[in-house]
């Protein structure tokens, strides 16, 4: 098992909040992994990334080779287009939050975007914002990504809801059943939504 | 198998391996990549427990010479900075080889190859050999717990300070380490040898003639040590040099097995005779490093013909300047990198820029109110989140530097005779440098205007608690800047118009004053 991951995002966004479930559920299954995070000026507001790898192998190099990864996932439809080169144009997933974060002058007009990533045989997109506030958890938009991209990640569904349960553990047990409710209802769209096979 | 294997960012991979190997403290001013250090200690229960010493320091000086003075009582400590926090620290680091440690002492220096959230791209390795001071150079997060648990004996053993060098990729690289059982810290034993620490010319002078002695002894002996291994290869049409993280890369190239020799470098000096290893092992070689042609230009030599060839920065197989990875190096290796679709064209760059309602925002905007009237005042900035203004919708200052220069450049400027000079300053890098340029300002009365942009915190680093928090006002008066001169003002935009009359009522007064713009940073207090 070897599986390489990009996680993308704007600087505020908490992509690493995502990160630490994904690496908390690899730890559970005895797996090596690897993430290399963003830090310091990026932070504020710019493009950041992680690149995330799992294997149940050493792994070598921290950073992602290009063409190497089976999935960006991005909590921003901008984000979603940044890291394509590094994306497996075979096998490659792209699944991406419709909420665009406009903190610049030069913000492309978003369908255009939202074109671009339909035009990728590979996508799930749809708006984690607007699914967490429907259930009532406005701050789970993170937690709705992970669901959507549960269905490609190499986990069964109860590792990653263990993983999420015993993240928010110290926020009591609300905030443990409102976020894994995200989670289930973010992962069952992405299942129920037909995969594009369009160019 | 390990049992209790933890997740850790190299940075916090080195904390870990400091506590295990028995400090008494932590020295350090924030700055990336190296802020997660000092954090991890803050945090970990043990430390807290055991009372481990975890305050920020003012500045990168301040720490090395306080952790040399737990080092002198006996006790291990550990110092963190930047590599740019190595030029502030610059004279206590390359004097404790002069007069050695007592307690074990190790330097974990995070340089930051490409950039990323600095001014240069300075390798730390130079300085390390500048001042005689062995270097460990970890390629994994369990590499650098296992070497910083040894740099401690180490630094005991030679009774010399040790440095441990860490990259951005590996400092803020999250992987499984597994820790080896800790040991209990130093006991109180102060040093008693006024030769080896008074540093008077005749004291100095034997201490300087004994290290130089010694450096070869020590080059020899590393070679006893587990840091500098070659591999061999069956093709010697190509040898690698690999040192750190490129060793990784390197592996990831050839997921099946490396067919060439490899040199991998852990330890610098690295002695002669592991080196000669080079001549016969293969024909030409690879040299991989991350940050500058260090290894390179030393393999090469002056000599326009060098021993065997070598490839590398300098003949641009690999690119000169910046951070390595895995596609570059596949490519100096003649492998064919993929690649993934291109980015669309529709996609700009997303450069960081100051928060929504962040004070600083407001402070620009008042500034540029009073300062677009004078075309010929400059404005001279800092080091923190607020160097962000010179970036559109802003474009309000003029230079950054380094930390601390913004007031004593505002201060040449002004003898020069420009006018106005401006100076803009952060809290927590006016407590870190701010200070003594501004005596010289106030000793000589020079016309600059001084805005201290207090949020209360030291914010482009994640919030760490600010050492001038609290004590400002009480700072500038009491180095001498005349109280009429003295104000604070609120950066809010509903006092965006007194505020700039404040500001050019300053101006036109031809000496210090200091307005102290205060408004807590927007991060903090949503996460309080």
């Amino acid at each position: 098992m070897h599986y390489d991951m990009i996680i993308a995002g704007v600087g505020g966004q908490g992509i690493l909040s995502i990160s630490a479930l994904i690496g908390r559920a690899a730890l559970t299954r005895g797996w090596h992994l690897k993430q290399s995070e963003v830090h310091g000026m990026a932070q504020r507001g710019g493009a950041v990334q992680s690149h995330l790898r799992l294997s149940d192998r050493p792994i070598h190099s921290d950073l992602i080779p290009r063409g190497r990864a089976l999935l960006i996932l991005a909590t921003e439809p901008l984000e979603a287009l940044r890291y394509l080169p590094w994306l497996d144009p075979e096998k490659g997933w792209l699944v991406a939050n419709e909420e665009p974060v406009r903190n610049m002058a030069a913000y492309p007009d978003p369908t255009t975007l939202y074109a671009a990533i339909r035009a990728f045989p590979r996508y799930f997109l749809f708006n984690a914002d607007t699914l967490a506030r429907q259930l009532q958890a406005p701050r789970a938009a993170n937690v709705a990504m992970l669901g959507a991209a549960s269905p490609r990640l190499p986990f069964e569904p109860e590792t990653l809801e263990a993983a999420i349960a015993a993240q928010f553990a110290r926020k009591g047990d609300s905030v443990v059943q409102s976020n894994l409710a995200v989670f289930r209802a973010a992962r069952k769209e992405a299942l129920r939504t037909p995969i594009s096979l369009a160019p | 198998m390990c049992t209790q294997s933890l997740l850790l960012l190299g940075d916090e991979a080195v904390a870990r391996a400091a506590l295990d190997a028995g400090i008494s403290g932590v020295y350090a001013y924030p700055g990336t990549p190296s802020t997660e250090i000092t954090e991890y200690i803050q945090q970990d229960p043990d430390a807290i427990a055991r009372n481990v010493h975890r305050q920020w320091c003012a500045n990168e000086k301040t720490a090395m010479e306080e952790a040399l003075g737990m080092s002198y009582a006996g006790k291990r400590a550990l110092v963190c900075m930047k590599h740019v926090g190595l030029n502030v620290a610059a004279d206590p680091f390359v004097n404790s080889a002069i007069t050695g440690v007592g307690g074990g002492l190790v330097v974990a220096v995070a340089d930051d190859p490409s950039m990323h959230s600095s001014q240069n791209e300075q390798d730390s390795r130079f300085y390390a050999r500048f001042a005689y001071i062995p270097l460990l150079e970890p390629s994994t997060q369990q590499e650098a717990y296992e070497m910083v648990r040894a740099a401690f004996d180490y630094s005991e053993q030679l009774r010399l300070p040790i440095v441990v060098r860490l990259v951005t990729r590996l400092a803020h690289s999250r992987a499984d380490v597994c820790p080896t059982p800790p040991r209990p810290e130093n006991p109180l034993a102060p040093a008693s040898e006024p030769s080896r620490w008074v540093l008077l010319p005749v004291h100095a002078r034997k201490n300087w003639d004994v290290l130089t002695r010694r450096w070869p002894e020590i080059t020899a002996a590393s070679q006893s040590l587990p840091w500098n291994r070659f591999f061999p290869g069956p093709d010697r049409r190509l040898g690698i040099v690999a040192a750190g993280i490129a060793f990784n890369y390197l592996h990831e190239c050839f997921p099946v097995g490396i067919p060439f020799p490899i040199l991998k470098i852990g330890h610098y000096p690295i002695s002669p005779t592991f080196l000669d290893t080079m001549k016969t092992a293969a024909d030409k070689w690879l040299c991989l490093e991350e940050g500058a042609p260090f290894l390179e230009e030393q393999l090469r030599g002056p000599f326009s013909t060098p021993l065997f060839p070598i490839r590398g920065r300098l003949d641009r197989t690999l690119p000169r300047t910046g951070e390595l990875n895995p596609d570059l190096v596949a490519k100096a290796l003649g492998l064919n990198p993929r690649e993934g679709p291109p980015v669309p064209r529709l996609v700009p760059p997303r450069p960081p820029s100051l928060c929504r309602r962040c004070p600083h925002a407001d402070t620009y905007d008042f500034i540029r109110d009073v300062m677009d009237n004078y075309p010929h005042g400059r404005i001279f900035s800092d080091i923190g989140c607020y160097t962000l203004g010179a970036l559109p919708p802003h474009n309000a200052i003029h230079t950054c530097v380094d930390m601390g220069a913004a007031i004593t450049m505002a201060k040449g400027a002004a003898d020069a005779g420009l006018y106005p000079s401006l100076a803009v300053i952060g809290d927590s890098t006016f407590a870190h440098s701010g200070l003594t340029g501004l005596l010289d300002a106030v000793a000589e009365n020079s016309p600059i205007t001084i805005l201290i942009l207090d949020n209360e915190t030291t914010g482009m680093t994640g919030g760490q608690d600010s050492l001038a928090r609290g004590r400002i006002e009480s700072i500038v008066t009491g180095l001498g800047v005349a109280p009429d001169h003295v104000a604070v003002v609120t950066p809010l935009p509903r006092f965006r118009q007194e505020n700039a009359q404040r500001l050019r009522a300053e101006i036109a007064y031809r000496g210090v004053s200091v307005l102290i713009a205060r408004r807590p940073c927007i991060q903090i207090r949503k996460s309080s």
